[in-house]
């Protein structure tokens, strides 16, 4: 059964839809159609003199050893990141699923560094991995690590990682823990019933009933890396050294805002754009042909 | 059909709204025109720019200038960028100096000093700004095109206290390479710091102002003053040499690289790093936070490849001055005056002293002179001393090159490749160059239109 809402005239819902349609023109449309635009042009910095160039940029880019670089680095970091945030933020939610003495708290404390800016964040990291003044720079050094991860590709990496991966956890933390409730007892009980163990059960039961949201959870988390870890990166390494930690997020930023190129970065945002598109419509139609099932 | 009568009496419902709170904003000012300055110095340094500004409101009734500040100078100049293409330029914007090609490349959007001075009929004379700052903001044939306000050039620090404790003489600072790299030989044996040497601003340091001062190109063209279809040259022996020197003392252990740009400066301060190579302007931090004695010093030379070096090149920012469509006569003969008034000696004189920057007349810098400020400030006086060194040639008058932003960070990231072992001294130069050549003939290309 359908419930719906019968206007008598189209005023009304008009009004109703309008601050949302305003919204994605202003914020969406106008600057998404502007980056097409210009993605097609060469301009120097004041736009005093512009140049349409038809496809120019994105062969650029194409041919441009460092962007395609760049755009492997970004799958490489995604995949890490959405990995290493989901596996953690699943074992914590299995955790904090159990009966235990102070569940709330635990749960309260995992979802805080949700609600923490991604600038301060870094800030925290620095003081925490600095190869000078950090705590954790000390502790490895003591142990004979030697960690300068201003001038070590790998270590660089690990700090981008792990510091985007730590943001996201709280996120998939509530998802999990939600998607854990849902499952209902007597299924789980059925499966002990029938000598399942802890593992097994988990495997078997749980696993597959979490599988919606694993997916959701996916997307969400690819997208956050992509797009979302630019504060961090930015804050922590500024793509460096070399280019060990730029992302195809970082470079859109340099080198639209700082080199002043906007041709070129309009050119990456609309690939970008095209990635969110294939993203999204991957996750619709995915969700679309669970719900049918 | 009615919806779109709606929205244009919406439309000129707000143009009429914002034009009777402009209206209002312009009787509410009375007499007196109002000249916007964007800058890019926060702190004290802010203050001290808020208190200029204050002076010449209090020193004169027809203009009042209103600085504001608009972050770091990346920032101002997108902030300023963006501005000037939504018609809503401020009058004044401070830029960094490696914003000078960009902006003499945005033709109608400023309006060059000379130009301002020929309009408005007020003199502001080039001869009275020190040659090695006013030619970096000049045309080829000494037309000012903008205004020198901060400028500081690259200098060597040390700690004296760790020259001590390592057997050196704490009053005589190593003046070559040579004796950089025995002196640090020394830091690291008698381990006076952890670190014995560090570097701020990789690429002011260790390319743009080697060259200037050894007198070999970085770009052709005269560094760029001569044409935008200008080529890096730091693939060069002496250049190769010089990074190769800076690799080998990184793998010895003499030599600890800190980060891009300014992000080594605290390695220094902290008491970390015995010698930086780091702006002068750096000396306000140093004296505050700084546990030890400081030194200044001129920054190291190789006589092999020029037994007389010549002066290094500023860095630091310069005024420019702004156009919109409805920019009035009144409004640049206001620019004008305030322009003038603080290259007067006394303005000058007191932003030098209190800032670190050099002052940028010969006036300010003859009354500070004057004032004894160089006795009591021992060091102050080095970066104006290597400034004026020998004779101003192509090489060291300064760069004028376009997305000089990029091209240093380029630079840097070859650099920290190399350090990383990945690559020899020359790769990392020759990478240099072939990126760095892309980006100009980018910029060559967008700036012919």
């Amino acid at each position: 059964m359908e419930r719906r809402t019968i206007f008598a005239g189209w005023v009304l819902p008009v009004l109703l839809v309008a601050p949302q349609l305003l919204l994605t023109v202003f914020f969406f449309l106008w600057p998404a159609g502007r980056a097409m635009w210009t993605s097609l042009e060469r301009q120097d910095a004041f736009g005093i003199r512009t140049e349409f160039v038809g496809l120019d940029n994105f062969a650029d880019l194409f041919a441009d050893p460092l962007y395609l670089d760049s755009a492997v680095r970004t799958v490489g970091f995604c995949a890490a990141v959405a990995v290493l945030a989901m596996g953690t933020a699943l074992l914590l939610a299995v955790f904090a699923d159990r009966d235990i003495r102070g569940r709330a708290i635990y749960r309260t404390l995992l979802i805080w560094p949700y609600a923490i800016a991604p600038a301060i964040a870094a800030v925290l990291w620095v003081l925490l991995l600095h190869p000078q003044i950090g705590l954790v720079a000390h502790g490895l050094k003591a142990i004979g690590i030697l960690w300068d991860y201003k001038l070590n590709d790998a270590q660089a990496m690990t700090v981008v990682i792990l510091a985007s991966a730590w943001k996201q956890v709280s996120y998939n933390f509530i998802f999990f823990l939600a998607g854990l409730q849902s499952i209902p007892k007597a299924v789980i009980e059925a499966a002990r019933m029938d000598g399942a163990r802890g593992w097994r059960r988990f495997r078997t039961i749980t696993l597959p009933l979490l599988a919606p949201t694993m997916f959701f959870l996916i997307v969400v988390n690819i997208v956050y890396a992509a797009f979302d870890t630019f504060a961090t990166i930015q804050a922590l390494t500024q793509g460096g050294p070399g280019k060990a930690t730029e992302t195809l997020m970082l470079k859109v930023y340099r080198d639209g805002l700082i080199n002043l190129d906007l041709g070129s970065s309009s050119a990456q945002s609309v690939v970008l754009m095209l990635g969110i598109v294939v993203l999204t419509a991957l996750q619709f139609r995915f969700i679309g042909r669970r719900n049918a099932e | 059909m009615s919806h779109s009568v709606h929205r244009r009496t919406l439309l000129t419902g707000t143009a009429a709204l914002t034009a009777a709170s402009l209206s209002g904003v312009a009787a509410a000012q009375g007499a007196k025109t109002k000249i916007v300055f964007w800058h890019a110095m926060s702190g004290p340094l802010g203050d001290e720019i808020g208190n200029i500004c204050k002076a010449f409101n209090a020193a004169q009734a027809e203009y009042e200038v209103e600085p504001i500040f608009k972050g770091t100078y990346p920032e101002t100049l997108t902030a300023a960028i963006a501005a000037w293409r939504a018609g809503q330029a401020p009058h004044l914007v401070q830029m960094f100096e490696v914003g000078t090609g960009s902006m003499l490349a945005a033709g109608p959007a400023v309006k060059q000093v000379w130009q301002l001075a020929q309009e408005t009929g007020i003199k502001l004379d080039p001869e009275a700004y020190i040659g090695g700052v006013r030619g970096y903001y000049s045309l080829s044939d000494g037309r000012m095109a903008s205004m020198p306000f901060n400028s500081s050039t690259a200098i060597m620090w040390y700690n004296k206290d760790a020259f001590e404790k390592a057997g050196l003489d704490p009053n005589k600072a190593p003046t070559t390479w040579t004796e950089v790299i025995a002196a640090c030989r020394a830091l690291k044996a008698k381990s006076s710091t952890p670190i014995p040497m560090t570097t701020s601003w990789p690429t002011w340091v260790h390319i743009e102002e080697y060259g200037a001062m050894h007198d070999l190109p970085v770009a052709t063209k005269g560094n760029g003053f001569d044409g935008l279809d200008t080529e890096l040259k730091i693939n060069t022996p002496p250049f190769v040499k010089h990074l190769n020197r800076l690799l080998e003392m990184s793998k010895e252990g003499l030599f600890k690289y800190g980060g891009r740009d300014a992000a080594a400066g605290p390695l220094f301060v902290s008491g970390e790093a015995a010698i930086i190579f780091d702006s002068s302007a750096a000396r306000a931090a140093i004296k505050r936070d700084g546990k030890f004695n400081a030194g200044a010093a001129l920054l190291p030379t190789d006589p092999d490849v020029n037994p007389n070096p010549i002066n290094s090149v500023i860095g630091g920012a310069s005024l420019w001055t702004m156009t919109t469509p409805k920019r009035t006569a009144a409004e640049y003969k206001g620019v004008a005056t305030f322009l003038k008034f603080i290259g007067q000696p006394e303005q000058d004189a007191h932003w030098h002293q209190v800032s670190g920057y050099v002052p940028v007349t010969f006036g300010g810098w003859e009354l500070s002179k004057k004032q004894g400020f160089y006795d009591r400030n021992p060091g102050t006086d080095i970066p104006i001393v290597q400034l004026s060194r020998g004779k101003l040639t192509a090489n060291s008058k300064g760069f004028r090159l376009g997305r000089m932003i990029e091209l240093r960070n380029i630079i840097q990231e070859e650099m920290e490749k190399a350090l990383q072992g990945q690559q020899g001294a020359q790769a990392a130069l020759d990478n240099a160059v072939a990126r760095g050549n892309k980006v100009l003939r980018e910029f060559e290309k967008s700036a012919k239109g």
